[in-house]
């Protein structure tokens, strides 16, 4: 039988994981939004005002998703999880409230005159609104991966009778895990937005759009992909040795490594065995894992063994782990070459336009995998080493928790179907009813 | 660090705070959704028009009333929540519906839209009766009886009314012509049917809880108090003859309807607070009991003096870029 526990849970993933996708492309995208109409600002283009356009509305379509999906998820605290704030709540509450007043309200004000205000104010306030929006999404990610952050690598607080009191809040916010986390996340938001534009511009193309826009969109991407997916890499590797510090259970899940051992492999593919506590069909790269991780071929990296009742489940996070590097890899190939083939040709060739229309999506998928190596790594776990996930749910009957859960991943499912089917509506439709031709601008355009 | 008993008052005050403004604010977008026509786009676009730069930021008033139950009175924002799991829940597939639906109507296909707005306006009225259902139990101290699921159903329908109310003042001050009359006389409909409510309210509240009426009936307090529900109800007559009034040309005057459901708004609220103070849930716990740790809550204040006047004067900003009469909307 199902308990409320395990529905909270599930509940809890499907919200925090339907959440997510669009916080994930709007903190980027407002920064490009920011950036195409400043570019119209200085240059008095209109191939960047038509840039502008288009985006701002997948923008506001994301953006409300993100909304709606966020609301949710502050009511759920309450609803299925009182342990938590009773027991973090003197962290988790503050830290939530400066998210409120500092970035919520912020975009949320903003973007009315960033949707609709362009021909209300001067265009200095409505690009400054912009601004403000753009910060407005970046500051609600620093306070939220500020809190999670702290779940992972808790420091600054003291515990009383099993509750948490806060100590110094400097080490709370800048607790030792949260500057990896927050760049990480950052660059994963940008880099998510990048193939977004990139494989929406590409599909406009393919459908013949003789329009500048979209191609300098594409450009502007596919720069942005090409420069930070190295970057990304190099982040992520500094996360991992910041985790491997931490909270070595999780990267011992991260790897399958099931007893402590010098010379560790990095494993390419292999099937954890939870039962038998070793791995099926390990293929593997002999002493990699140690050298990545501790820069010697002959590090020893602590198993999953020495952490017995207290190590995440293996199978999600080992191949979630995979699936987000090999995601990232793949991400790094498709930007460096359809960049250089439009650094070289000026143009791209029919494959790779399709390549970057199968990549639009790629950010979420890496995203989403990186996310769960994170979380269920913290696993069983909310705040690490404080307050386990089961002491934090609620008492309410498991059939009210099963009929709200089912009618979550029923309005999830049609949301997302209906997102993805109005972004490629909103490309399509503005591919034949652009609102003005650009003909007479066409050997400007090229300048630009 | 600030003494817990000033800590548990200035956040018990911003959180009514937050949650009149909240009322008032998403209130009328919230009316103003219910109220769409299913048959006349152009109607449907100019309403929607109307609120599309304010829903947003209106709703976000609601996360922070939450939010500050959340961190200041933990206890009694999980013990709220969970008595309120399963209308919480319709409450959230409301707002998910009508956020959702306002972006999605704009871009879909033309055959589609008209099923977005279907959503939208279904997704604003289960909003709304949800909210007044759970302040419906909510004041009747979430007993489980079927009198009290029957008061929660009545108090639904009543906040359905109040926004319907502010919702059609909202369209009274920002639109005209044909839309404007109708808007007026939709207004009419609903300040009866809430004066009734309003009505209703003050009498059962002060007999069924006999703490609520030695509150607002023993002297001397009630020479203070009792002049907000009679200042209320005289608001409805007001409303009534100011309506009768309207339209005028020019314009004038259009306002005075917004006006005075606003004032109905803040009367009504602080005759529930003044009937439950100082409880933050109802005959169980007090904001000085329910209190969280005054060193975290001092350290939020310092945010919370610095950005709410800032918030309220950008918030003003925002309603003065799209003052006067609506256009419609394109994004830009």
């Amino acid at each position: 039988m199902l308990d409320t526990l395990l529905l909270s849970r599930i509940q809890f993933a499907a919200n925090i994981s339907f959440h997510i996708l669009f916080p994930t492309i709007t903190i980027a995208l407002a920064w490009f939004l920011a950036f195409f109409k400043l570019k119209y600002d200085l240059t008095g283009h209109p191939v960047w005002l038509r840039a502008y356009r288009f985006w701002v509305k997948i923008f506001a379509l994301s953006f409300a998703l993100g909304v709606v999906s966020g609301i949710t998820m502050s009511f759920q605290f309450g609803t299925n999880w009182p342990g938590f704030m009773e027991k973090v709540g003197n962290i988790a509450g503050p830290l939530l409230g400066y998210e409120v007043l500092t970035a919520f309200f912020m975009e949320a004000t903003f973007l009315g005159i960033m949707l609709f205000g362009m021909k209300r104010v001067p265009p200095k306030i409505h690009t400054l609104a912009t601004f403000l929006v753009a910060i407005g999404t970046t500051l609600s990610a620093f306070w939220i991966l500020s809190l999670n952050s702290w779940m992972q690598t808790p420091t600054g607080f003291e515990l009383r009778d099993g509750i948490v009191y806060p100590t110094d809040w400097f080490e709370v916010i800048f607790n030792p895990s949260f500057g990896y986390r927050f760049f990480h996340m950052l660059l994963a938001s940008a880099l998510t937005a990048s193939f977004l534009i990139a494989g929406v511009s590409a599909y406009r193309m393919l459908k013949n759009d003789e329009k500048h826009a979209p191609k300098k969109a594409l450009t502007v991407a596919l720069t942005v992909a090409a420069l930070l997916t190295p970057i990304q890499a190099f982040v992520g590797d500094l996360h991992g040795l910041n985790t491997l510090k931490h909270q070595p259970q999780k990267i011992a899940a991260m790897e399958g490594v099931w007893e402590t051992e010098k010379g560790a492999p990095l494993l390419l593919f292999a099937i954890p065995n939870e039962e038998e506590k070793r791995n099926d069909f390990a293929i593997g790269i002999p002493n990699m894992a140690s050298f990545i991780l501790t820069h010697d071929v002959n590090g020893e990296i602590k198993g999953l063994n020495e952490f017995k009742g207290e190590h995440p489940p293996v199978k999600p996070v080992f191949f979630g782990f995979r699936i987000m590097v090999g995601m990232g890899m793949l991400m790094i190939l498709v930007a460096f070459v359809t960049r250089f083939t439009l650094w070289k040709k000026g143009e791209l060739p029919k494959w790779q336009l399709k390549a970057l229309v199968a990549m639009t999506f790629s950010g979420w998928i890496a995203t989403l995998a990186g996310w769960y190596v994170t979380e269920i790594g913290r696993q069983p776990y909310i705040v690490s080493g404080v307050l386990r996930v089961e002491d934090a749910v609620t008492t309410i009957a498991s059939e009210n928790v099963l009929f709200t859960l089912v009618g979550y991943l029923t309005i999830y499912a049609i949301l997302l179907y209906a997102y993805i089917r109005t972004l490629f509506h909103t490309a399509s439709k503005s591919v034949e009813v652009e609102e003005y031709d650009m003909k007479e601008f066409a050997e400007e355009v090229t300048r630009v | 660090m600030f003494n817990p008993e000033y800590l548990s008052l200035i956040y018990a005050g911003l959180m009514a705070l937050a949650v009149l403004v909240y009322a008032i604010l998403d209130g009328y977008d919230l009316g103003v959704g219910m109220m769409i026509p299913l048959d006349d786009k152009e109607t449907a676009d100019t309403m929607i028009a109307s609120i599309g730069p304010f829903w947003d930021a209106n709703e976000t008033w609601l996360v922070l009333a939450v939010g500050l139950a959340f961190i200041a009175f933990p206890q009694a924002h999980s013990m709220i929540l969970q008595a309120l799991y399963i209308p919480v829940v319709f409450l959230l597939f409301g707002l998910i519906m009508r956020g959702v639906a306002f972006d999605f109507r704009a871009k879909a296909r033309v055959k589609r839209q008209r099923r977005w707005d279907k959503v939208f306006k279904f997704g604003s009225l289960l909003t709304s009766f949800a909210q007044g259902y759970m302040l419906g139990l909510y004041v009747i101290g979430f007993d489980n009886t079927p009198l009290a699921h029957a008061f929660a159903i009545f108090s639904g329908i009543g906040v359905v009314c109040a926004y319907g109310l502010i919702g059609s003042a909202w369209l009274i001050m920002k639109c005209e012509g044909k839309l404007q009359q109708d808007a007026i006389s939709w207004c009419k409909k609903f300040a009866r049917v809430a004066f009734v409510g309003v009505l209703l309210v003050s009498i059962i509240n002060p007999v069924i809880n006999e703490w609520i009426y030695e509150r607002w009936f023993d002297l001397p307090m009630a020479l203070v108090v009792m002049p907000a529900p009679i200042i209320c109800l005289s608001l409805f007559v007001i409303l009534e003859l100011v309506l009768q009034k309207l339209p005028k040309s020019p314009n004038s005057g259009a306002w005075l309807p917004f006006l005075i459901s606003a004032f109905i708004f803040v009367l009504c609220f602080f005759g529930l607070v003044y009937s439950f103070y100082p409880f933050v849930v109802p005959g169980k716990l007090t904001i000085f009991e329910a209190v969280a740790d005054a060193s975290a809550l001092t350290f939020l204040l310092y945010g919370v003096v610095i950005v709410v006047p800032t918030l309220i004067a950008y918030t003003l900003f925002s309603y003065r870029v799209f003052w006067g009469k609506v256009q419609p909307l394109s994004y830009y």
